[in-house]
């Protein structure tokens, strides 16, 4: 992401579109799309992120963090047809360099969140995987499973209280 | 920022970080953040989970190579437009659907004072500003599904807590109270509900008592 930002690398660019075009199409499946629309969703995420390579700051949220919340909103545009309010960005002042410790210290953390998901219960994680990717709302998760809410939010909180635990 | 006392609950942080949440809650949850630092980094934490799940997700084969996506990317030459942060009472997402800051709002009396603009969004859930003499009651508050009540201007009391400006409240059918503008100038609000928006006639409010007994 670093060559994409800094020079346009379209090598760089290449790599990443083949780890994360797959799965960003999977994203789209999962929460609803059907193949069509799912693949022409990604190749506008991709080409997003070409377009807004240099507004990524490597100091606020990873690679994969950052794409999610872009094929996230073009979900929203392109299939849900609705606007995204997005919070105002908080104003930096001129133009900071991205500090190398902070990106490499939120570099480690997301490994760390990455075990600490996948350490999960089972149970909790196939609830976040469904809070997150999947097209159902707590209630309609509750519907379907025959769970009551009760539980489905408690086993999240619980998860949460684990991934907490897990970063600190 | 400003000193916001009352946050956004994990469920909801969750669920707009998903992209699950009506437009009329995105909007509410949006504009909280743009006035509360604590929440915007909560936020940061439920984006990663997306972002780690992502990762982590099976690869489903696409159509397009690199040489599609660069001949998009050629054929797409509009500048991507950044936002500026608002210096104004709205955050600039707010501004969007008002046409403006607060002087641009199309209020309409509702009675006893209060004022209302409902703001276009999509069915599922609706969300309007509430303008609020200084010193009167809230319109009644009965609720019905969830309700997010955010103040933008003055502040409101009810009996355990004050609001002001940045703070919501997050209200589902359970919660009863008398909410009261302060004293001293009007209260706004951004309130968004996803049940019916029953306006408030007569009959509804006795209807609404009786079934309260
Ligand atoms: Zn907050």
């Amino acid at each position: 992401m670093a060559r994409i930002r800094a020079s346009q690398d379209r090598e760089a660019f290449a790599e990443l579109f083949s780890h994360f075009g797959p799965r960003v199409k999977a994203f789209l499946m999962k929460s609803g799309s059907n193949m069509t629309m799912a693949e022409e969703c990604t190749q506008d995420v991709m080409v997003t992120l070409w377009r807004k390579a240099h507004m990524f700051d490597p100091a606020r949220a990873s690679v994969s963090t950052w794409i999610f919340t872009i094929a996230r909103n073009r979900r929203i545009d392109l299939i849900r047809k609705e606007r995204r309010p997005e919070p105002d960005e908080l104003t930096w002042g001129p133009e900071p360099e991205p500090e190398q410790a902070e990106a490499l210290g939120l570099q480690q953390e997301s490994a760390q969140l990455r075990d600490a998901l996948a350490t999960l219960p089972e149970k909790q994680r196939t609830l976040i995987q469904q809070a997150y990717f999947g097209d159902l709302t707590h209630s309609e998760i509750a519907a379907n499973t025959g769970l009551p809410l009760g539980t489905i939010k408690s086993r999240i909180r619980l998860a949460l209280e684990r991934l907490r635990h897990a970063m600190k | 920022m400003t000193d916001v006392k009352h946050h956004l609950t994990d469920d909801l942080l969750m669920s707009y970080a998903a992209g699950k949440l009506p437009e009329a809650f995105n909007l509410v949850v949006a504009t909280h953040i743009t006035l509360c630092d604590e929440c915007r980094a909560r936020l940061g934490a439920f984006e990663a989970i997306g972002g780690a799940l992502l990762d982590e997700e099976d690869a489903v084969e696409m159509d397009a190579n690199m040489g599609d996506i660069f001949a998009k990317i050629e054929a797409t030459n509009s500048e991507i437009q950044v936002t500026p942060a608002s210096t104004g009472v709205f955050p600039s997402a707010l501004q969007d659907y008002v046409g403006g800051d607060l002087d641009a709002v199309k209020w309409r009396p509702v009675g006893m004072g209060v004022k209302q603009a409902i703001l276009k969004t999509s069915k599922t859930a609706t969300v309007r500003l509430l303008r609020i003499p200084a010193g009167a009651a809230m319109p009644d508050h009965g609720h019905h599904g969830t309700e997010l009540t955010l103040v933008l201007k003055g502040a409101f009391k009810d009996e355990h807590d004050r609001f002001a400006r940045g703070d919501i409240e997050v209200a589902t059918e359970a919660d009863h109270h008398t909410p009261i503008a302060e004293a001293g100038e009007d209260c706004i609000c951004l309130s968004a509900t996803d049940a019916p928006l029953k306006f408030r006639g007569l009959l509804p409010r006795i209807a609404q008592r009786f079934a309260r007994i």
